[in-house]
């Protein structure tokens, strides 16, 4: 398998490194009308980030980084309705509850690897799906946390019914957000992950602290995640029980693979793709758009193991061939 | 005293029977993953597909029970058949992940299919009649439908048994799951016996969807909503073993009914808990052999 990410001798951020940054931004003022699935796109590009990290450069295979994103987005929910609306602190409160969760559950279950690792992780999003199920004096159960109001962000800027306001934010939050992965895949730490990812014997042998490392990529990865679902949770001013749903894992998986995963930015091709085309088909078509997916996850697995990145980087190299 | 010893037989017998149905779903998920190492997580899809088949044959076509089930679990293997040779087969070497991603696809578009073909709503069950009563021994009542699946869940089981214990097909099957270079090179046909053992353990997840279609309602959500349970059982029972699931099977089984009957607050809380601390003490399951 082709992976581009990983140790470079140049960390620099390079001229295409910008480019989804001004189209992020064009957005903004061509297209007003679709902000609020813009700031969607852009919660779940962070969420992507956070699976990229130990999925991608961790070679950890998780099926239940929902339960991360879930807390995250019911401790900035429940914080709303219980204490104060301030965003910031809701953040900070989702980021921290899903990063103590990671932390345990890291702790516990990345001693195991294969099956047993896979289960554990499926095991852990369901024991939080039932906690939020049962518990609905605090979560509202099936029924959904709502009826919170959020203030504005720095006492300023105020959320408006446009989502200009929520698109901006998220923005913001996901550059946060994407300097800090970016810093970490290419620092020595992210080197000796990515080490672990491709060969784990030897990784020991080296006499790296494999666990360790795992340990505090998964503390990281879930807490960028609560950090997804506190914004989601802001932005849309509703935590339902989906938040937690091993379909929501699922889904996240496709649209990282989607993309390419191990590389950063198809954590960024991957939902903007998939969340445009479910905005366009799924309302229409339902069936046959998770047919769509289905077969493009065969497809990509058989034929395309790169996503769409690997693709483009595979046209690219056959260009520069043909002209030499 | 006399109403919790009648709750006890009952919450017993009802888990039983929830217990042997998801054994004769998820045993082939086992030796599939015992033997080749695949993570299939579209095991699922075939219990479903049998659910679907035996409810259109009866429904559409007037069918009678027993033909429809067996119509289920032919169809259901030969279609299994097909796709390991096709698509499965492919990905033996490939890593985890690949095999993870290429099932979650075709759980996918398995919904889909269920969805356009079905609608979205569990499928209506009509037992023929010789199964809807109840029946009386030790002067109790119980529901005819449950007794019949407990006893033919156990004559499957026996014949599996004895398939694998006792004959040349199992010694092979068992031989390969134990060493598949060593098995190869005294000359079985492990890629044959892959997909061999591959249709029968579709085939009786075929079956074990069809018999359960009361129990498990056929809707197009089943791979999804129930992958967790056929996992649990086979990652607490251990990989390649048939005695290892089927105690998780029931441990799951009765349980789960016990839960629901005295403590629903807590829904499946119990299983995942447990589920967790078993995994944590004995990572290969309870009867897997340490890797």
């Amino acid at each position: 398998m082709n992976h581009t990410g990983g140790y470079v001798a140049d960390p620099r951020i390079r001229a295409i490194e910008w480019l989804p940054w001004a189209i992020a931004l064009l957005c903004y003022f061509v297209a007003p009308t679709y902000l609020p699935l813009g700031s969607y796109v852009l919660t779940m590009i962070i969420f992507a980030l956070s699976l990229d990290l130990i999925l991608g450069y961790g070679g950890i295979i998780t099926l239940g980084h929902s339960a991360y994103f879930g807390t995250g987005a019911y401790a900035a929910g429940i914080l709303a309705a219980r204490l104060t609306g301030e965003p910031l602190i809701g953040l900070l409160a989702g980021t921290l509850a899903a990063g103590l969760l990671g932390l345990i559950t890291g702790l516990i279950i990345l001693r195991t690897r294969g099956l047993a690792l896979l289960m554990l992780t499926l095991a852990i999003t369901s024991l939080c799906f039932e906690v939020a199920n049962k518990a609905t004096s605090w979560t509202g159960g099936a029924d959904g946390l709502g009826g919170f109001t959020i203030q504005p962000i720095l006492g300023l800027f105020k959320f408006d019914f446009l989502g200009k306001t929520a698109y901006v934010y998220c923005l913001v939050v996901l550059f946060a957000c994407w300097w800090l992965v970016r810093r970490l895949v290419y620092s020595p730490f992210g080197a000796s992950l990515t080490g672990v990812r491709e060969n784990n014997v030897r990784m020991h042998a080296a006499g790296a602290p494999v666990y360790r490392r795992l340990v505090i990529a998964y503390t990281i990865s879930a807490a960028l995640a609560g950090l997804a679902g506190a914004l989601l949770t802001q932005t849309t001013q509703f935590v339902g029980l989906k938040v937690l749903g091993f379909e929501l894992s699922g889904e996240l998986m496709v649209m990282l693979i989607l993309g390419g995963f191990g590389r950063i930015y198809g954590a960024f091709v991957g939902p903007l793709v998939f969340l445009v085309a479910q905005d366009y088909l799924a309302k229409q078509f339902p069936e046959y758009w998770y047919f769509g997916i289905g077969a493009m996850l065969v497809l990509v697995v058989m034929f395309a193991r790169g996503g769409i990145l690997g693709i483009i980087d595979a046209i690219i190299a056959r260009l520069r061939r043909t002209q030499s | 005293m006399q109403d919790f010893l009648s709750s006890l037989v009952s919450v017993a017998f009802h888990g039983l029977a929830y217990g042997m149905i998801l054994y004769v779903i998820s045993v082939g998920l086992s030796v599939t993953m015992g033997l080749m190492g695949f993570v299939n997580l579209a095991h699922g899809v075939f219990a479903m597909a049998g659910g679907y088949v035996m409810l259109s044959a009866m429904n559409s076509y007037g069918v009678s029970f027993p033909i429809a089930v067996a119509t289920a679990f032919i169809a259901v293997a030969v279609a299994s058949m097909v796709l390991e040779r096709l698509l499965y087969s492919r990905l033996y070497t490939a890593g985890e992940l690949d095999q993870v991603l290429f099932t979650i696809g075709l759980i996918f578009m398995s919904v889909a299919i269920a969805r356009l073909v079905y609608g979205t709503l569990p499928q209506p069950v009509r037992l023929p009649d010789y199964l809807t009563g109840q029946l009386h021994f030790l002067g109790r009542d119980f529901p005819a439908y449950r007794v019949f699946l407990i006893l033919f869940s156990i004559s499957i089981i026996g014949l599996l048994w004895f398939g694998v214990e006792r004959t040349r097909w199992g010694a092979m099957v068992r031989a390969a799951v134990d060493y598949r270079a060593m098995a190869q090179s005294v000359g079985i046909n492990t890629s044959r016996l892959f997909t061999l053992t591959f249709a029968l353990g579709s085939g009786l997840a075929a079956l074990g969807g069809a018999l359960g279609a009361e129990i498990i309602a056929i809707q197009p959500t089943y791979p999804f909503e129930h992958l967790v349970f056929f996992l649990i059982v086979v990652a607490v029972g251990g990989l390649g073993s048939l005695r290892g699931p089927f105690v998780a099977a029931l441990l799951i089984g009765v349980t789960d009914t016990a839960c629901k009957y005295w403590v629903p607050e807590f829904g499946a809380f119990f299983i995942f808990s447990v589920t967790i601390a078993v995994l944590l003490w004995r990572p290969e399951g309870l009867f897997g052999r340490a890797a």
